[in-house]
């Protein structure tokens, strides 16, 4: 070989090493050489904690916590399923009682007994095997834009039946139950309002000019005509806990209310990994998830309440985000069999 | 030459393949054929009867059917619009010529959820433009595919037409030709490689398209690409997911074996010139090509942009710079782990692995494909090469991370949880237009050239230095930016494979998008101008390095 040859040879490996390593601009950094080791979170992409509590957290128990975001709740539980034989990490929050049951049943959990979990909001549980572990709920429902009601002199709808009347005509914005967690989570409300003749309903809806977007900020900020919206429709799928954030700086109630009577209970859960490397760690992530500063933390950090009864909540949210009485609820398990046909089923009626 | 010295040269052709061949083996060809795999392999037998099955449905082909239609349409206007921009930006000389030129790249980088915004407030019912009721329609998406698509065209097919030896079209012209006449006949054939090259690119981005298809395409509209993203990440449906991307591959495959046939009618050595470009002040004649491109630029990149810089200036409190100075903190309510200049700052730094690694496996593809050798069966291999090189395009992200996510699991390539895996997804869909960007000029490049100086005694690295590297120095800085761009601005592999302790400029809009909080929608679009300012100007400079390595003659 020539020594031109060979030089090509030694650059052709330096380039595969160099790439391999991305020996770069960026350095990985990692927390490994901490006593109590590294726990690795795996979460959506909402996942939220104040930096300080984390950081107390850490200190505490000498672990390092690194996070993995993965999406969605539905991406983050199909990652996980499909990883299971080498899994992303030790311990798992934001799978939601939409994805609850393929995420048990795929046996991608270990149960866990957390002593925080002793004291939940009724109705929480997902099971009593204690693989998943309540850690945060919220209602999914329509929001309303008072103010455009007011000015155009049209009284507010209160109930499902309503948004299929002519009055409330191509003013109603939802998002797709394919692509965005909410509008899954308001088709299941709908389907257990009006059991069989659920996409009757929607095919009302769809004569009544439904707009469907596909995801909650598109919604929300472009065609809702409330919040920080241009839009045209004063009717949007959003959440419970959104009204208090319509509130103007210096004013002193919300221009926007959720319909408290179309509303559905999404509860998300944490849970240990089945072949975690680091159990332990899991598990002490999941008491501090139930403990009380990161239960006062959530509704702050990821607009959800927190599941530990009795956690105080911000003042405007006492005032300005109360969750239904009553709310929507489909069992895990029919989710779990159904949610693919009911999608289909959506879509043929909505879309096709 | 003898013998030996062929022997020796094969060899090193070989060698030069090994390291693109590795790094996408490696990280595409490896991850994709696994998860594709898993949805034709049911307890451990091939099992292909999904075929069957998803093909019998109705909806899958009018989902093929819309796919098709809107990169055809997508495409078709793309080229029409993009080819008198190509003229006006890289052969007219005016002031303001390079900010013109960096204007049109900038939709090529925004985030589609921006764009979603942006693009979204103009049409909806009250909108600026709300009364053609184009909301959610097939033109609103053929709209936004154009805007994003635009520049590939113009600085494509510019930066050949930029450096086309003038005189052919002035002899034309000195016979009596009309311009129209002498465009048609010689100067259009001489840029068909480049259209080719463009189209086949904007093809593949148009029949990938995902954001842009879910935003603007409202109800009812999805497409091979977003099908596959619900049936994998929200049905876990593996076997839908494999049909449907092995439909794409073959849309893909299709449209790529086009454009080559239609290259390879064309492709000839060209004369080039590496030196100064004959651009010329706007003449009468110019008029009306300047028109109609200020009222494309204006209506269908301009509009929308300006929305968007407006928007941006709009605060709680009224118009002001609010949301910029915001941009030192994590938003309202803490919405982010990290400023947004913090995030600005990783994709910078992500962007020039990104860039550099696209460009060492780029250039040497590029280089391989442009050898024509005498052997039918060697050029055979290149032409298949040539399509091979293009299918990251033309594979969708989700099944590019899901197959990240179940091979490069165990040791010694666990790299899962590992941020350098974020330049190399952006890399993969980087690599493809480095290729067409280079390939057609070093297509062009007349091979007598090579062979004397092979003849001379320089084995294929000097030629490649002496005859090739002169010519591509301004192609390499048009390269460069696209990576650049493309880094920047790349968020569907991203938004996988980043963590939420260094995430990139796109992450952290999306995520700003998607809290609630009065400020964050604000704060979330004046990043937006931020990165496509930081876009615009890393383009400008690219710009700059390529007029500057283009000192050499031939």
């Amino acid at each position: 070989m020539s020594p031109i040859h060979r030089r090509r040879v030694a650059a052709a490996v330096g380039v595969v090493m160099l790439t391999a390593t991305a020996c770069s601009t960026l350095e990985d950094t990692d927390g490994s050489d901490d006593p109590g080791g590294t726990v690795v979170l795996v979460t959506h992409d909402s996942f939220a904690v104040s930096k300080e509590l984390l950081a107390e957290f850490e200190e505490s128990t000498g672990l390092t916590v690194e996070t993995r975001a993965s999406g969605d709740a539905g991406s983050l539980v199909n990652q996980l399923v499909l990883s299971k034989d080498a899994p992303l990490g030790d311990a798992v929050y934001g799978i939601d009682n939409a994805f609850a049951s393929r995420a048990v049943s795929a046996g991608i959990l270990e149960p866990y007994a957390s002593p925080g979990a002793t004291d939940l909001v009724a109705g929480l549980a997902f099971d009593d095997t204690s693989r998943l572990t309540p850690v945060d709920y919220g209602d999914v429902c329509i929001n309303v834009d008072r103010e455009w009601f007011a000015d155009h002199d049209i009284p507010e709808p209160q109930t499902f039946d309503d948004l299929a009347e002519p009055a409330y005509e191509n003013l109603l914005v939802v998002t797709d139950p394919a692509t965005s967690s909410p509008g899954l989570a308001w088709l299941l409300a709908t389907v257990d309002a009006y059991d069989e003749d659920w996409t009757d309903y929607w095919a009302r809806l769809r004569d009544n000019g439904v707009r469907v977007s596909d995801s909650w900020s598109d919604a929300y900020f472009t065609d809702f005509s409330g919040a920080e919206g241009d839009g045209s429709r004063p009717l949007v799928l959003s959440y419970a806990s959104s009204p208090p954030y319509t509130v103007a700086r210096g004013g002193d109630e919300p221009p926007t209310r959720a319909m408290l009577d179309t509303c559905f209970r999404q509860v998300e859960y944490a849970g240990v990994l089945a072949g975690a490397e680091n159990p332990e760690g899991a598990q002490q992530l999941i008491d501090f998830m139930l403990s009380q500063p990161f239960q006062r933390d959530i509704p702050q950090k990821m607009y959800v309440y927190p599941a530990v009864s009795e956690t105080p909540l911000p003042p405007e949210w006492e005032r300005f985000g109360p969750l239904a009485d009553d709310p929507y609820q489909v069992s895990p398990a029919a989710i779990d069999a159904y949610r693919e046909e009911w999608i289909r089923q959506w879509t043929a009626t909505v879309v096709d | 030459m003898d013998r030996n010295g062929s022997r020796l040269t094969a060899a090193g052709y070989a060698l030069t393949a090994i390291v693109p061949l590795a790094f996408l083996g490696l990280f595409f060809a490896w991850p994709v054929a696994s998860i594709i795999g898993r949805g034709f392999v049911a307890d451990g037998a091939l099992d292909l009867s999904a075929f069957s099955e998803v093909m019998a449905r109705e909806r899958t082909w009018r989902i093929i059917g819309f796919t098709v239609a809107q990169a055809t349409a997508g495409t078709a206007l793309a080229v029409l619009l993009g080819l008198p921009g190509a003229y006006v930006l890289y052969r007219l000389r005016f002031p303001g010529r390079t900010a013109a030129r960096a204007l049109v790249t900038v939709p090529f980088v925004l985030p589609t959820v921006v764009v979603g915004v942006a693009f979204r407030s103009l049409l909806v019912e009250g909108g600026a433009v709300g009364s053609l009721g184009a909301d959610g329609t097939f033109g609103a998406v053929v709209a936004a595919l154009v805007f994003f698509n635009y520049a590939v065209v113009v600085r494509t097919v510019g930066s050949m037409w930029a450096h086309l030896d003038p005189r052919p079209e002035q002899t034309a012209r000195a016979l009596g030709a009309s311009p129209w006449r002498a465009f048609r006949e010689v100067t259009l054939p001489a840029l068909t490689p480049a259209i080719a090259s463009a189209a086949s690119l904007v093809f593949l981005f148009c029949a990938t398209a995902f954001g842009t298809v879910l935003v603007l395409g409202g109800l009812g509209y999805r497409t091979v690409e977003t099908e596959i993203w619900v049936q994998t990440t929200q049905f876990l449906d593996l076997r839908t997911a494999a049909v449907l991307s092995v439909v794409q591959l073959g849309v893909v495959a299709g449209s790529l074996a086009l454009a080559a046939w239609s290259r390879r009618r064309r492709e000839v050595a060209l004369r080039l010139r590496a030196g100064a470009t004959d651009d010329h002040l706007v003449r009468r004649c110019d008029l009306p090509l300047v028109a109609f491109t200020t009222v494309v630029v204006g209506g269908l990149i301009v509009t929308p942009l300006t929305s968007l810089v407006l928007r941006s200036l709009r605060t709680p409190e009224g118009w002001g710079l609010g949301n910029y100075t915001n941009l030192a903190t994590t938003g309202s309510r803490d919405a982010l782990e990290v400023t947004v200049w913090r995030a600005a700052l990783t994709s910078l730094r992500i962007a020039v692995d990104a860039t550099w690694i696209a460009m060492t496996v780029g250039v040497l593809i590029a280089f391989l494909l442009s050898r024509r050798p005498r052997q039918p069966a060697a050029r055979r291999t290149i032409g298949v090469l040539d399509g091979l090189f293009m299918l990251p395009l033309g594979v969708s992200a989700v099944t590019v991370g899901f197959g990240f996510l179940i091979t490069l699991n165990r040791p010694p390539v666990d790299l899962r949880s590992s941020i350098v895996l974020v330049p190399i997804a952006q890399a993969l869909v980087a690599i493809p237009l480095v290729i067409r960007t280079l390939l057609p000029v070093l297509r062009a490049v007349d091979q007598r050239l090579r062979d004397a100086a092979a003849v001379l005694g320089a084995n294929p690295r000097w030629v490649f230095t002496a005859v090739d590297l002169p010519v591509l120095g301004r192609s390499l800085g048009l390269a460069v930016g696209f990576c650049f761009a493309v880094s920047l601005g790349e968020f569907g592999a991203t938004s996988f494979l980043s963590r939420p302790d260094r995430p990139t400029l796109p992450v952290v809009i999306f995520r700003l998008i998607g809290q609630p909080g009065t400020g964050n929608l604000g704060m979330a679009l004046a990043a937006s101008v931020v990165l496509a300012m930081l876009t615009t100007g890393v383009i400008a400079v690219a710009e700059r390095l390529r007029v500057h390595s283009a000192g050499a003659d031939l």
